[in-house]
C-alpha cells in the first residue's frame, strides 16, 4: 500500500520534466553534455573512457569530432587531450567517414601543443588518417611536412611517430617536391631516405630502431633502398640495444637481396667481396649475439641467402676444430674416414680422436672468420626457437644447393637426438625434404634407424615417410632398414600400416639392392623346402611388400620366389592391392593393362569423357522425353566407373553422379502417372515419391558439404534442387493431409525459401534460365497473394514441366573421405570393463580432404540397444601430415550399463553441418543476425553426414562385482 | 690516477686453488677461496700471508666472493674464514649456498677420518662459516657497502655457477669464475650483457681448443649403452656425484623415456641423493627444457633411475649403473667393476679424465690384465669406452663472452702458462684495443683506469648552452662550454659563472686588456676615429659596430679611443680596451690595427 502511495505523488512533481522524446538520442549531444559536466579532468577522462567504449555510426562522427576539438583547444590537463587525440584517431577509422576534413584541425592543434606526449599521440592520430586516405598526394606531402617539422623534438616518442610518418607515407616514387617549401624547413627538399637514415645515430634506441623500421617499412611498400644505407646498418647490428640489432638484422638481410651483386671492399684489407657474401658473413655473426631474439631472426633470414657463394655456405657447417693447438677432425670426419677404411664402428679405441697435426697459431682465427661455423652454433644453441630457425635454415639452403645438402646431413642428423620432440620432428621432415639430393651412407642410415623405436607416434611415422624418400647405398642398408622396421614393428603393432607402406617405397625405389638379398628374406633354400611362413604375421607381410615392390622392376625376381610365395602374393595383391603392385608373373596373364604408358593424356581422355556426357545430359531437356530416364541411368553408372578408375577424377565425377542420381529420383517421381488418379488409391507410389523427396533432400547435404572446391554456382544448383525436392514434399503433403492449418504454414516457409533462394543467388540467377525456380520466381507476386490450393497446383505444373539446370564443373572438386585403421574391427576379444565405468577405445583414423575437421568431424558410437553418442574430439587430436589430409588420434570413451553377453557397437565418423556456416551463407548471415535478427529458415538446418564406413568393436561391460 | 690491483693467490697460470685478490676504488675483495687437488700439505690452500701476517682477515677484504660449489673454488673458505679469521660477508648463489657445505664436508671427511690429518677444520667450523655467507640472485644488484656493488650472471658450468660484476662507481671487474658457452642437457650458456668492464678475469681452461659439437658426443654415448643393454650386457658409468653425473642422468633419463626402454638404471647412493635434492629445487637455473616442462615433471625426478642396492650387482639382466668415484681408483665404482670384468657382454664407460697410477687410467691406456692387492689378477673381459663430457668454454667460448662483455682488458686465469700464451696473442690480435694479462701466482697486475666522474649541472646552464648549437646534442661529438666547477662536500656541480658567484658570495673582477696602438694617419682625430671606424665596420661584419657621440668606437664591448700623440701631430695613438671574455676580438682587433688603416 505504501508504494502505491509513493507513485501517486510522485508523477504529480514529475510529469512537467517528462518529454517524449522523438528522434533517437544523438551520440554527439550526449558527448557534449557529459563533457560540460566534468568539473575535473578526472572526471572528463572518465567520460571520454566510457565514450570509447561505444561505436559511433559514420554520420554522426563528424560532429563528435567537432565537439573533442571544441574541447580539446579548453581543456588544460594534457592527459585529456592526449585521450582526445586518441580517440581522433580511432573515430577516423569509423568506415564510411572520409577523415580529409580534420586533418587541417589535427595540423592545427599540433602546431599549439606543447606537451610532447600529446604531440606523439596527434602525429599518431595523422599517421591513421593518412594510412585511410593513401590516395591523396596532396595530403601525403603535408603530413610529411609536418613530421619532417617535429623531427627535432626532444622527445623520442615523437621522433618515433614522425620516422613512422616517414615510413608509411613517405613517397615511394620520386624525392620530395620541392613545391613543398610551405612546410618551410630545407629538410622537406630532401630525399626521404637520407632524412631517416640520419637517425641511424640517434641517442635514443627507441628512435634508431624506428628509423630503421620507418625504412624496412618503405622496402615493402616497394621503393627501392639506397647501396650507402649498407655500412650505417652493419655498423648497428653492433649497437647496445637488441631491439636495434635485431631491426638492423633484417635491413642488412633486404639489402643483401637487393644488392646481391655489388661489390664491397672488406676492412683492413684490399679485397673486395661480393655484398652479399659479406652480409651473409654478418648475419652468422649475428647467430652467436646474445639476444636470443636477434639470434632467431639472424638463423631465419639466413635460410633465404641463396645466393650465397658455396665457399661461404660451406663455413658455416666447419668450426675447424682443434685441440691443445692441434688441428683435430671432427666427429662426423672421423666417422666418414672409419666408414670408407671398411671399418664399421666408431669411438671403440681409446684416443682415436687424438688430435693430428699441429697447427699454425697465426693462422688460427677465432672469431672474425664470418660464417664459421654459424650453423654449428645454431643448432647447439640454448633455445629451441633459434635450433628450430637454424634447422630451417639449413633445409631451405640445402634444398638450392645439393653439395650443401651432403654436407649438412650428419647435422642434421645430429639434431634427431635433440631434447625437445618439436626440434627432432622439424629435423625428419627437413631431412625428407632435402632427401632428394643425397644418399645415406649406412653408418647415417645406422643413426637414422635408431630413431625408430622413439615412443612417439609423430617421431615414428614421420621417419617412415623419410624412409619413403631416403636413396641408400648398398644391399646392407636394405637389410638395415628392414631389420629396424621389423623391429619396430614388433614393439608398436599399431605401426603396421605405417611400415608397410614406407617399406614399399623402400623396395621400389631399390629393387637392384633388394635383389641379391631376396633368397634370404623370403628364406628360401636352393635344395630343401622350407616351411611355409604364416600369412597373417604382419613381419611377414612386410618382407613380401619389400620385396613384390622392388619385383615390379626386377622381372628376374620372380624366378626366385617359392611356390607359397605365389600364392602369397595373390591374396596380398587382393587383399592389400593398395600396397603390392600389379606383377608380371609367368605363366599368368597379364590382367591390368599397362597404366604407366600415357598417365596424362588417360586424365585428360577422362576429363573429355566427363565433360561429353555432361553435356548429352543436358540435351534432356524434357523430363518426359523417351529415354531420358535410361540416359541417365547409364551416365551415372558410366561416372561411377570413371570415378574408380580415375583417382584424379575422383571428386568430380562422384560429385556429378550424386548430382544427377538426384535428378534422376525427381524426374521419376515426377513422371509417374499416379498425379492425375485420385490420391487414397495410391498410397503405396505415394510412399515411393516421398522416400525420394526425403532421399533427395539427403543427397543435397551430402553434395554441398562433403565436396570442396565448389563454387557459388554449383552450390546454387545444389539449392535448386534441394528446392525442388522440397516442393515436391510441398505438393505431397498436400494430397495426403486434408488440413489446412499445416498446409498453410508449410506453404509459407516454402515461399520463405524461394525468397532466400533470391537473395543468396541473385548473381547465379541469370544461369538459371528456365528452370524452376525461374518460372516460380516470375509468378511470385502472385503466389505470394494466392491460397495454398492453388499454390500447390502452380507448384505441381512448374515442377514437371521445367527443365533442369546444366551443371558446370568447377576445376576440381574434392570428396571429404575417412576411413577408420583403429579400431580394425577383426578382433574377436571383447573389450571388457565395468558398467557404469568407462573405457577408453583408441581411434585413429585418416581424413581426406575435409576442410577444418576440428569443428566438423565428429565420432558416433552406436549402441546395439539403439542408443547413440556422438563424441566431439579434442582439437589437439587432429595432426595434419599434409596438405588436404588430416589424422585423427583420439580416445572414445565408452560406457554402457551391463550385458549379459559381448556384443558389436559401431563407431564411425561424421561430418557436422548446418547451413548457417555454409560458405556462401557465412558473412551474410552474420550480417543478417546483427541487423535483422536470424531468419529461422537460414540459420536452423543441422545434421551430420556418415564420413566413414562404421567399424564394429566388440565389447563387453560385466556387472560390478560386489 | 686511479687504478685496479690483481693479484691472484692461485690459479695463476695453473689450474686449482682458484683465489684472486682484487684492489678497486680502495675495495678489497677476494674472489673464490679454493683449494688445490694436486697437493695434500700446505701448498693446497692459498697462501693468505700475502694479505697479513698475522690477525684475522676481515680489516683487509671488504667481501669473498665464491662463484660456485666446486671445491677448487670454495675448498679453502671454512680454513680462511674460522682459522686464519674473516667475519665479513661471504657471497655465493642460493645452489653453491646450498650443495658447498655437502661438499666441503665431504672433502672434511676423506682428509680427517680417512687419511688421518689434524688440524684441519671441523664440521663446525663449515657451519660457522656458512653462517657468514650472504646469497645472491641472478641480475640482483647487492650493495655490499655504499660504494661497492656486486652483481651474479649466468655462467652455465654447474648448479649455480655464477660470474660477478664487481663494481665501484664506474669502476669495474667481472670475474667469471669457470663457465661454459654452449648449453647442456641441464644447464643453459653462460650470458652477460654488453658491461664494458675495465678488466675481465677469464678461466682459460681450454684455450687452444675448439670443441666439435656435443651432439655427436651424446649420440654416441646412447648408443653405445643401448646397444650393450640390447646385447643384455651390463653398463658401469664411473663418475663424481656432481655435475656431470645429473646431465649423463638427465641424458639416459630422457632416452630411456623416449625409447620406451625398460632395463633398470641405478645411482649408487651417498651424497648424490642429497644434491639430487638441489637440482630439483633450483629449476631456475637449469636450462629451457627443464625450466619449461617441470611443472608437468621435474627432470630431476628420475622415474627410470633408482637408488642402488649393493646386491643389485649379481642381477641377471641388463642394467646401468652410475657408481662413485669417477677413476675406479676406490669404493663401490671398483667393486662393481671387479665384478663384471669378466663378461665380454659388459662395458664401462670413462666419463672424464683419469689421473695416472688409477685403474681408470689403465684401463683407458689399453690393459687387459690389472693387478688388484692381494697380488690378484683381474681379466678384463668387458668393452671399455671413453666419453669426454666437459663443461668449460673452449676457445672460441672465451672469445664470444670477450665479445659479449666488451672489457677494456683481459686477465687470464685457472689454466696452463703455455696455453694462455696462445690465447693472450689471440686476443690482443683479434680485438683492437684490448690489453691481456696472464699474471702468475702472486704476481700483481696494474691496470690504470679512467674513471668518469659524474658532475650535477646546473639546469640554466645547460639550456643556454643548448641555444647555442643545435637543438639535439650529438653524443658522438663532445662540445666545450663555460661554466664554474664548485667541489663542495663531495659533490661536484657545474653552474654558470653568475651563480657561482653568487653562492660563494663572492664579487665579480672585470679584468680588462688596454693596448695602444701607434698609427701614422695625417688626418684629425675625429676624421681617423671614423675612419677606423669604417674600417672595422667594412672587415667585422655581423658584429655590432657603433660609432658613439662621445668619440668612441664600440665594437661590442671593446672600447676604441683615438689621440693624436704630442710630439707628432700624424701619429695617431689608438687605444683599445677589453673585458676578458672578449680576448679572441680584442687582440684580433688590436693586430688588425697594427696593419694600419687602408688609404
Amino acid at each position: 500500500y505504501t508504494s502505491h502511495l509513493r507513485i501517486e505523488q510522485h508523477p504529480h512533481e514529475e510529469v512537467p520534466a517528462k518529454k517524449l522524446r522523438l528522434t533517437k538520442p544523438s551520440k554527439s549531444a550526449a558527448l557534449h553534455v557529459d563533457l560540460c559536466k566534468a568539473s575535473s579532468p578526472t572526471d572528463a577522462l572518465q567520460y571520454l573512457l566510457q565514450f570509447a567504449r561505444k561505436p559511433v555510426e559514420a554520420d554522426s562522427v563528424e560532429g563528435v569530432v567537432r565537439i573533442l576539438l571544441e574541447h580539446y583547444y579548453k581543456e588544460t590537463d594534457s592527459s585529456v587531450r592526449l585521450k582526445i587525440a586518441s580517440l581522433l584517431g580511432l573515430l577516423s577509422k569509423t568506415q564510411g567517414f572520409t577523415p580529409d576534413c580534420i586533418v587541417d584541425d589535427v595540423i592545427n592543434t599540433l602546431n599549439s601543443e606543447r606537451s610532447h606526449q600529446v604531440l606523439a599521440q596527434l602525429l599518431d592520430t595523422l599517421l591513421v588518417i593518412g594510412t585511410q586516405v593513401p590516395e591523396s598526394l596532396n595530403m601525403r606531402h603535408r603530413l610529411i611536412d609536418v613530421a619532417c617539422k617535429h623531427l627535432t623534438d626532444t622527445y623520442f616518442g615523437v621522433r618515433n611517430k614522425c620516422l613512422q610518418l616517414f615510413g608509411c607515407l613517405g613517397s615511394v616514387d620520386k624525392p620530395l617536391p620541392r613545391e613543398s617549401e610551405g612546410g618551410g624547413t630545407g629538410m622537406a627538399a630532401k630525399d626521404v631516405q637520407s632524412i631517416i637514415s640520419d637517425y641511424f645515430g640517434d641517442q635514443d634506441p627507441r628512435v634508431r630502431t624506428a628509423a630503421i623500421k620507418a625504412m624496412l617499412q618503405l622496402h615493402e611498400r616497394g621503393m627501392k633502398l639506397q647501396q650507402i644505407i649498407y655500412n650505417q646498418a652493419c655498423k648497428l647490428l653492433s649497437d647496445d640495444y637488441e631491439q636495434v640489432r635485431s631491426a638492423a638484422v633484417q635491413m642488412v638481410w633486404v639489402l643483401s637481396q637487393l644488392y646481391p651483386e655489388s661489390i664491397v671492399p672488406i676492412p683492413s684489407s684490399n679485397e673486395k667481396i661480393r655484398l652479399v657474401d659479406d652480409s651473409f658473413g654478418k648475419i652468422c655473426h649475428m647467430v652467436s649475439d646474445g639476444s636470443w631474439v636477434v639470434r632467431v631472426q639472424a638463423a631465419k633470414l639466413l635460410g633465404s641467402m641463396q645466393q650465397v657463394s658455396p665457399h661461404f655456405l660451406e663455413q658455416t657447417l666447419d668450426k675447424k676444430l682443434m685441440s691443445d693447438l692441434r688441428r683435430k677432425r671432427t666427429a662426423h670426419e672421423r666417422a666418414k674416414e672409419l666408414y670408407s677404411s671398411g671399418e664399421f664402428s666408431s669411438g671403440r679405441k681409446w684416443a682415436d680422436d687424438a688430435p693430428k697435426e699441429k697447427v699454425d697459431t697465426t693462422a688460427v682465427n677465432l672469431i672474425d672468420s664470418g660464417a664459421c661455423g654459424a650453423f654449428v652454433h645454431g643448432l647447439e644453441d640454448e633455445m629451441y626457437e633459434v635450433r628450430i630457425a637454424a634447422v630451417e635454415a639449413l633445409c631451405a639452403l640445402a634444398q638450392s644447393s645439393p653439395s650443401f645438402a651432403e654436407k649438412c646431413l650428419d647435422f642434421l642428423v645430429d639434431m634427431f637426438n635433440d631434447e625437445i620432440e618439436e626440434v627432432r620432428l622439424q629435423s625428419i621432415h627437413v631431412l625428407r625434404q632435402i632427401s632428394t639430393h643425397i644418399t645415406l651412407r649406412e653408418d647415417q642410415l645406422d643413426t637414422v634407424l635408431a630413431v625408430l623405436e622413439d615412443s612417439s607416434r609423430d617421431i615414428r611415422e614421420a621417419l617412415h615417410e623419410l624412409l619413403c624418400y631416403t636413396n641408400v647405398s648398398t644391399k646392407e642398408c636394405i637389410q638395415l632398414a628392414l631389420l629396424e622396421l621389423l623391429k619396430n614393428l614388433t614393439k608398436y603393432p599399431t605401426d603396421r600400416n605405417s611400415v608397410w607402406k614406407c617399406l614399399k617405397f623402400l623396395g621400389s625405389r631399390h629393387p637392384t639392392l633388394v635383389l641379391p638379398i631376396v633368397p634370404e628374406l623370403l628364406s628360401t633354400h636352393p635344395y630343401f623346402d622350407t616351411p611355409e611362413p604364416d600369412m597373417d604375421d604382419p613381419a611377414y607381410i612386410a618382407v613380401l611388400v619389400l620385396v613384390f615392390n622392388a619385383a615390379k622392376s626386377c622381372p628376374t625376381m620372380t624366378a626366385l620366389f617359392s611356390d607359397h610365395t605365389f600364392r602369397h602374393y595373390a591374396y596380398l595383391r587382393d587383399s592389400l592391392s593398395h600396397l603390392v603392385p600389379p606383377l608380371r608373373l609367368p605363366g599368368r596373364k597379364l590382367t591390368s593393362a599397362p597404366e604407366a604408358s600415357g598417365l596424362a593424356s588417360s586424365v585428360e581422355s577422362a576429363q573429355n569423357f566427363l565433360k561429353e556426357s555432361l553435356t548429352r545430359v543436358c540435351s534432356v531437356q524434357q523430363l518426359d522425353a523417351p529415354g531420358a530416364q535410361s540416359l541417365l541411368e547409364f551416365t551415372i553408372r558410366d561416372l561411377q566407373r570413371l570415378g574408380e578408375l580415375q583417382t584424379e577424377l575422383a571428386g568430380t565425377a562422384d560429385f556429378c553422379a550424386t548430382y544427377l542420381h538426384c535428378q534422376l529420383l525427381l524426374m521419376k517421381a515426377l513422371q509417374d502417372k499416379l498425379w492425375s488418379v485420385a490420391v487414397p488409391l495410391y498410397l503405396k507410389q505415394n510412399a515411393m515419391v516421398s522416400g525420394a523427396a526425403a532421399q533427395v533432400l539427403e543427397e543435397t547435404y551430402k553434395l554441398e558439404f562433403l565436396y570442396s572446391g565448389l563454387e557459388s554456382r554449383q552450390i546454387a544448383s545444389i539449392h535448386h534442387v534441394r528446392l525442388q525436392a522440397k516442393a515436391l514434399q510441398l505438393v505431397l503433403l498436400a494430397r495426403t493431409r486434408r488440413g489446412v492449418e499445416p498446409l498453410l504454414s508449410a506453404c509459407e516457409k516454402f515461399l520463405h525459401e524461394v525468397d532466400a533462394f533470391q537473395r543468396l543467388f541473385v548473381t547465379e540467377l541469370p544461369h538459371f534460365q528456365d528452370s524452376f525456380v525461374d518460372k516460380l520466381l516470375d509468378i511470385m507476386p502472385r503466389l505470394a497473394g494466392s491460397k495454398p490450393a492453388d499454390l500447390v497446383k502452380i507448384l505441381q505444373t512448374t515442377l514437371r514441366h521445367s527443365c533442369f539446370p546444366q551443371l558446370k564443373l568447377p576445376e576440381q572438386i574434392r570428396r571429404a573421405t575417412a576411413a577408420i585403421i583403429e579400431p580394425t574391427g577383426e578382433s574377436d576379444n571383447p573389450l571388457r570393463f565395468t558398467s557404469g565405468l568407462v573405457v577408453a577405445l583408441d581411434v585413429d583414423a585418416t581424413l581426406e580432404h575435409v576442410q577444418d575437421p576440428q569443428t566438423t568431424v565428429k565420432v558416433q558410437v552406436l549402441y546395439p540397444d539403439g542408443q547413440s553418442h556422438v563424441i566431439q574430439p579434442k582439437p589437439a587430436d587432429f595432426r595434419k601430415p599434409g596438405p588436404g589430409r588430416h589424422r585423427l588420434i583420439t580416445q572414445v570413451y565408452l560406457s554402457h550399463s551391463a550385458w549379459t553377453e559381448p556384443c558389436q557397437i559401431d563407431v564411425k565418423l561424421l561430418l557436422a553441418y548446418s547451413s548457417s556456416t555454409s560458405r556462401s551463407l557465412g558473412p551474410r548471415s552474420a550480417w543478417n543476425e546483427s541487423t535483422e535478427g536470424p531468419t529461422p529458415l537460414e540459420s536452423t538446418i543441422e545434421g551430420t553426414i556418415p564420413l566413414s564406413k562404421p567399424v564394429k568393436v566388440f565389447i563387453m561391460p560385466k556387472p560390478a562385482r560386489r | 690516477m686511479p687504478e685496479i690491483k690483481v693479484t691472484p693467490l692461485g690459479a695463476g697460470q695453473d689450474v686449482g686453488r682458484s683465489c684472486i685478490l682484487v684492489s678497486i676504488g680502495g675495495k678489497n675483495i677476494m674472489l673464490d677461496c679454493g683449494m688445490h687437488m694436486g697437493y695434500n700439505d700446505d701448498r693446497r690452500f692459498p697462501d693468505f700471508s700475502y694479505i697479513t701476517q698475522n690477525g684475522r682477515l676481515t680489516e683487509f677484504l671488504d667481501c669473498v666472493i665464491i662463484s660456485h660449489f666446486h671445491l677448487d673454488h670454495c675448498g679453502a673458505l671454512p680454513y680462511m674464514s674460522e682459522m686464519v679469521g674473516y667475519d665479513g660477508p661471504i657471497y655465493m648463489t642460493h645452489p653453491t649456498k646450498a650443495i658447498c657445505p655437502i661438499l666441503l664436508e665431504d672433502f672434511r671427511k676423506i682428509t680427517v677420518d680417512k687419511k688421518g690429518e689434524t688440524n684441519f677444520f671441523t664440521s663446525q667450523m663449515i657451519k660457522d662459516c656458512m653462517k657468514k655467507v650472504v646469497p645472491l640472485n641472478l641480475h640482483q644488484t647487492v650493495q655490499v657497502d655504499d660504494e661497492l656493488e656486486i652483481k651474479a650472471y649466468y655462467a652455465g658450468h654447474v648448479l649455480g655457477a655464477a660470474m660477478v660484476q664487481i663494481k665501484v662507481g664506474s669502476e669495474s671487474v667481472v670475474y667469471t669464475g669457470d663457465y661454459n658457452m654452449t648449453p647442456d642437457r641441464h644447464l643453459g650458456a653462460a650470458w652477460i650483457d654488453k658491461c664494458r668492464p675495465d678488466i675481465l678475469i677469464s678461466e682459460s681452461t681450454y684455450a687452444t681448443t675448439i670443441r666439435d659439437s656435443k651432439r655427436c658426443r651424446e649420440r654416441d654415448f646412447l648408443k653405445k649403452v643401448h646397444e650393450t643393454v640390447e646385447r643384455g650386457g651390463k653398463v658401469l658409468i664411473p663418475v663424481f656425484a656432481l655435475g656431470r653425473a645429473q646431465e649423463l642422468c638427465i641424458l639416459l633419463e630422457t632416452f630411456w623415456e623416449r625409447m620406451n626402454l625398460k632395463a633398470p638404471i641405478y645411482f649408487s647412493t651417498g651424497l648424490t641423493e642429497k644434491a639430487n635434492h638441489y637440482y630439483k629445487l633450483f629449476i631456475t637455473w637449469t636450462n629451457q627444457k627443464i625450466r619449461k616442462t617441470f611443472v608437468q615433471r621435474n627432470m630431476f625426478e628420475f622415474k627410470h633411475i633408482k637408488a642402488f642396492d649393493r646386491s643389485y650387482a649379481d642381477n641377471p639382466g641388463p642394467m646401468v649403473v652410475f657408481a662413485t668415484p669417477g677413476m675406479l681408483h676406490a669404493g663401490q665404482s671398483l667393486q662393481i667393476f671387479k665384478k663384471w670384468a669378466g663378461n665380454e657382454k659388459n662395458m664401462v664407460i670413462m666419463p672424464g679424465y683419469c689421473v695416472q697410477g688409477t685403474v681408470g687410467h689403465k684401463l683407458l691406456s689399453g690393459q687387459k690384465k690389472l693387478e688388484m692387492e692381494g697380488r690378484t689378477t683381474l681379466e678384463v673381459k668387458l668393452q671399455v669406452e671413453y666419453m669426454s663430457f666437459s663443461a668449460h668454454a673452449d676457445a672460441k667460448g672465451i672469445m664470444q663472452l670477450i665479445r659479449m662483455a666488451e672489457p677494456r682488458n683481459v686477465m687470464l686465469v685457472h689454466g696452463e702458462a703455455k696455453k694462455m700464451e696462445f690465447l693472450k696473442d689471440k686476443i690482443e690480435q683479434e680485438f683492437t684495443g684490448i690489453s691481456c694479462f696472464m699474471p702468475a701466482n702472486g704476481e700483481t697486475t696494474t691496470i690504470p683506469t679512467n674513471p668518469s666522474v659524474p658532475v650535477d649541472i646546473s639546469l640554466n646552464l645547460l639550456k643556454r648552452e643548448a641555444a647555442f648549437g643545435g637543438p639535439l646534442p650529438d653524443p658522438k661529438k663532445p662540445r666545450t662550454m663555460h661554466g664554474t666547477l664548485i667541489m663542495k662536500d663531495s659533490s661536484l656541480r657545474l653552474v654558470s659563472p653568475e651563480q657561482a658567484l653568487k653562492e660563494l658570495d663572492l664579487n665579480e673582477h672585470q679584468l680588462r686588456f688596454t693596448c695602444r696602438v701607434q698609427l701614422q694617419d695625417p688626418y684629425s682625430d675625429t676624421d681617423t676615429l671614423s675612419r677606423v671606424y669604417n674600417h672595422l665596420k667594412s672587415v667585422l661584419k655581423g658584429y655590432t659596430v657603433q660609432h658613439l657621440p662621445d668619440g668612441t668606437v664600440m665594437v661590442e664591448s671593446i672600447v676604441l679611443k683615438v689621440s693624436s700623440s704630442a710630439e707628432d701631430p700624424n701619429t695617431k695613438v689608438v687605444l683599445l680596451s677589453w673585458s676578458y671574455q672578449d680576448e679572441d676580438l680584442g687582440s684580433f682587433l688590436s693586430s688588425l690595427l697594427r696593419k694600419g688603416l687602408p688609404p
